[in-house]
């Protein structure tokens, strides 16, 4: 089963190998990782997307952090999350399919960030299912080139009843 | 008042109370070499290879429980090391390496002796700095002890560019360290320790199953006290032995591939395992889904990542050994009652059946060739009373050394156990030399592991270490041997040594002592005199070359189902072997 799992990391040079060679040294899988700083410069927060059964996520878990620039692990699957991703698509134009890459684009709420004669290039922000939908979308028209970021995700806030208002008892 | 970096890094030694390094130079450490060249605090024992250096600073952490310490230097230095830190590694030895490199102008630049030292070592090593500002040096090196020392033990290395070496710093030791990613876990879960409690005093045929974990933590008291308690009959992995007296009658010896007949079966036939800082390693459990089939197990490690790695867990307790027994033992303090002798009687009785049926054996004929069991069992007995440290290298000597050579105490027992180095004995007996100058310290080696680090005879003899080496010599690679003799038909691929050198001559060449016992009767008054020298000794034993190490479980066998003598046809096939193992035999031996 695919799991997502965030992982917060000193910012230091070599703690990507550190990871990556944790997962390619015990045979786990990676699909997707990304890497950035966190609000807190000294910090960088990971998101790799992996698979496996219970037993292997466990140890996937477990071995992050035992890892000692791990500060943080947490296996979204867990509870609620949403996620992300971000998809350049550089599509290839005839004249008379420019307007349908834009309606295209349209539809998925995608902005065109580049255009040339002949090309356009999309940025779409969404799920993996939609980003795969818009591909299968514009592939007709010819995709020159593609690059995906890996996915982010975030765990939902738990959601609070909202505060009511303690009622006033009128003065008579 | 500044210090250079080399200063900086002897300074560090000696607050982390280091008294012997062991080391070999090259270009980019000689300032550091020059400046312990110009103090006495610590010695620098000097090796003739950087593997050498490596297994002598885990011989000295096992044999002392404090962090080894060794030194090289970049590209080769380093690269020599390597199979040191990997076995440092698999057996939790504390160790720290401090590694030589190229200036921080050259890092990448592929200069001379340069390798990546860092990306070489990342996989083999607990965690590895790389120093590129000399401020930085001592807070590293304080962060290296403390890692190398805490939570489940490891090698740290620590890689020191030469500008850095040389470069000046205002030193100050931290007194503590925080590292926000690394907080081992010490105590155990409280709600976890009463149900393992409960657990135990439910069980009827409960078995302790302890490794290196109960010796690195110190835990062999409360272990006693547990085992006694409790009336539980008790197996040592290979890392574990001495962690409980073997002469103890609850000792049911070695478990796994090589271990006692009773272990094995008691493990598969128990209701309760409960494991203690050891790690379920594939050479303990055999097939690993029917290992203990009827079984509850508690799991107490201090490594989260060792629990339910490979084998389901019912009650796992992270935290350390010899503060979570405690805890136990109180609990069970509290609540045991009537009397435990009584209760376990029909469990006891069934191990004391099944030690009866099969216990350990050889057969040594008096007038015949040496058997390599024997050597192990008189050297056992004639050297009990010294409480000796005793090493290994890897082959079939180790586990007849295991089997029966019994430790009454922890941190007497130097062996590879995880990697499997051969090689590694002999360097680790003088590391535990070098650390008690005054004990007796014993090597038990194969002709053929031996040779994979004789040249650090030089260093036992300049360093004066007055290691006994025990050879066993059967002219094979005789582990390899023994598994062509069971599952290939007997083609002694490449396992038959040949050109064994004259191991009492080549002992005299280095200035050792050289002595050989060629008959049975021979065997104890040799013995003596390599223990009454106080010198290096080297003790060639040929022994009878087709021996082979029983009990076994064939690699993903059944703990129940071991293999307790040759098998028939084997036996037709050796009828005709020759006896020993001399050259005139040379040609019996490969048509064999």
């Amino acid at each position: 089963m695919e799991h997502i799992i965030s992982v917060t990391v000193e910012n230091k040079f070599g703690v990507l190998s550190r990871v990556a060679g944790l997962f390619s040294g015990r045979g786990f899988n990676i699909e997707s990782l990304s890497v950035a700083p966190t609000l807190d410069p000294s910090m960088s927060q990971m998101t790799i997307v992996t698979s496996g059964d219970d037993r292997i996520v466990e140890q996937i878990v477990k071995q992050l952090n035992k890892l000692i620039d791990v500060i943080k692990v947490v296996d979204l699957n867990e509870s609620e999350f949403v996620s992300r991703e971000t998809a350049l698509i550089k599509v290839h134009t005839k004249s008379e399919d420019r307007a349908e890459a834009l309606r295209i684009a349209d539809i998925f709420r995608a902005n065109v960030i580049d255009s040339t004669p002949s090309t356009y290039t999309i940025e779409v922000t969404g799920d993996p299912k939609k980003i795969e939908a818009i591909i299968n979308l514009l592939q007709p028209l010819g995709i020159k080139e593609l690059i995906r970021t890996g996915r982010v995700a975030i765990a939902r806030e738990a959601i609070r009843p909202a505060v009511s208002q303690p009622k006033k008892v009128a003065r008579e | 008042m500044k210090l250079t970096g080399s200063e900086i890094l002897i300074e560090c030694l000696k607050r982390e109370g280091v008294k012997t390094i062991f080391a070999l130079p090259g270009g980019v450490v000689l300032k550091i070499f020059d400046m312990l060249h110009q103090q006495t605090d610590i010695e620098v024992v000097l090796t003739r290879h950087e593997q050498g250096a490596g297994h002598m600073a885990e011989g000295y952490a096992k044999a002392t429980g404090k962090a080894g310490v060794c030194l090289v230097t970049s590209g080769p230095g380093m690269t020599n090391v390597i199979t040191a830190l990997a076995d440092a590694y698999m057996d939790s030895v504390p160790l720290v390496c401090f590694s030589g490199q190229v200036s921080t102008s050259l890092i990448g630049n592929d200069a001379f002796q340069e390798a990546d030292n860092i990306g070489l070592s990342r996989p083999c090593t607990k965690y590895n700095f790389l120093v590129k500002d000399v401020n930085d040096l001592a807070t590293t090196i304080k962060e290296a002890f403390y890692i190398a020392t805490t939570g489940r033990p490891g090698p740290v290395l620590v890689d020191i560019p030469k500008d850095v070496s040389m470069a000046k710093a205002e030193f100050t030791y931290p007194s503590s360290v925080a590292i926000r990613g690394y907080n081992p876990t010490y105590e155990g879960n409280k709600w976890q320790i009463k149900q393992a409690a409960e657990a135990i005093m439910k069980a009827k045929k409960p078995i302790l199953y302890v490794g290196g974990g109960v010796v690195f933590s110190g835990a062999s008291k409360e272990l006693l006290e547990l085992a006694e308690m409790t009336q539980i009959p008790v197996d040592m992995t290979l890392m574990g032995l001495g962690a409980f007296p073997g002469e103890h009658t609850q000792s049911m010896g070695m478990m796994g591939m090589h271990g006692t007949y009773c272990a094995n079966m008691a493990v598969h036939y128990s209701d309760l395992v409960i494991a203690v800082g050891a790690r379920f390693d594939d050479r303990v459990t055999g097939k690993v889904s029917e290992f203990c089939p009827y079984a509850k197990v508690i799991h107490i490690d201090i490594d989260p990542t060792s629990i339910r790695k490979n084998i389901n867990v019912d009650i796992p307790i992270v935290g350390d050994c010899k503060s979570v027994l405690r805890e136990l033992n109180q609990i069970l303090k509290a609540t045991v009652n009537g009397d435990q002798r009584e209760l376990r009687k029909p469990w006891w009785d069934q191990i004391r059946e099944w030690q009866q049926a099969h216990p350990l054996a050889y057969q040594q004929e008096p007038e015949g060739a040496i058997k390599p069991q024997h050597v192990v069992k008189r050297l056992y007995e004639l050297t009990k009373d010294r409480d000796p440290i005793i090493s290994t290298d890897v082959g079939q000597h180790q586990m007849w050394t295991a089997q029966y050579f019994k430790l009454a105490k922890p941190n007497r027992w130097l062996t590879s156990g995880g990697l499997g180095t051969m090689g590694f004995g002999f360097p680790a007996a003088m590391g535990a030399q070098a650390a008690f100058r005054n004990r007796l310290v014993l090597c038990v080696a194969g002709d053929g592991s031996v040779q994979m680090n004789m040249q650090e005879m030089a260093t036992a003899v300049v360093s004066k270490l007055p290691v006994k080496v025990i050879i066993l010599n059967n002219r094979f690679h005789g582990m390899v041997r023994q598994w062509q003799d069971l599952f290939y038909e007997g083609r002694y691929a490449s396992s038959y040594l040949d050109t064994t050198p004259d191991f009492v001559k080549l002992a005299e060449a280095y200035g050792a002592v050289g002595l050989r016992a060629n008959k049975v009767t021979d065997l104890d008054a040799v013995l003596k005199e390599a223990i009454a020298t106080d010198k290096p000794v080297v003790v060639d034993v040929p022994t009878y070359p087709y021996e082979n190490c029983y009990p076994m479980i064939p690699a993903g066998g059944c703990n129940h189902e071991m293999i307790l003598e040759d098998p028939p046809e084997l036996k037709r096939r050796m009828a005709g072997a020759p006896s020993t193992g001399s050259n005139e035999d040379k040609d019996t031996i490969l048509t064999a």
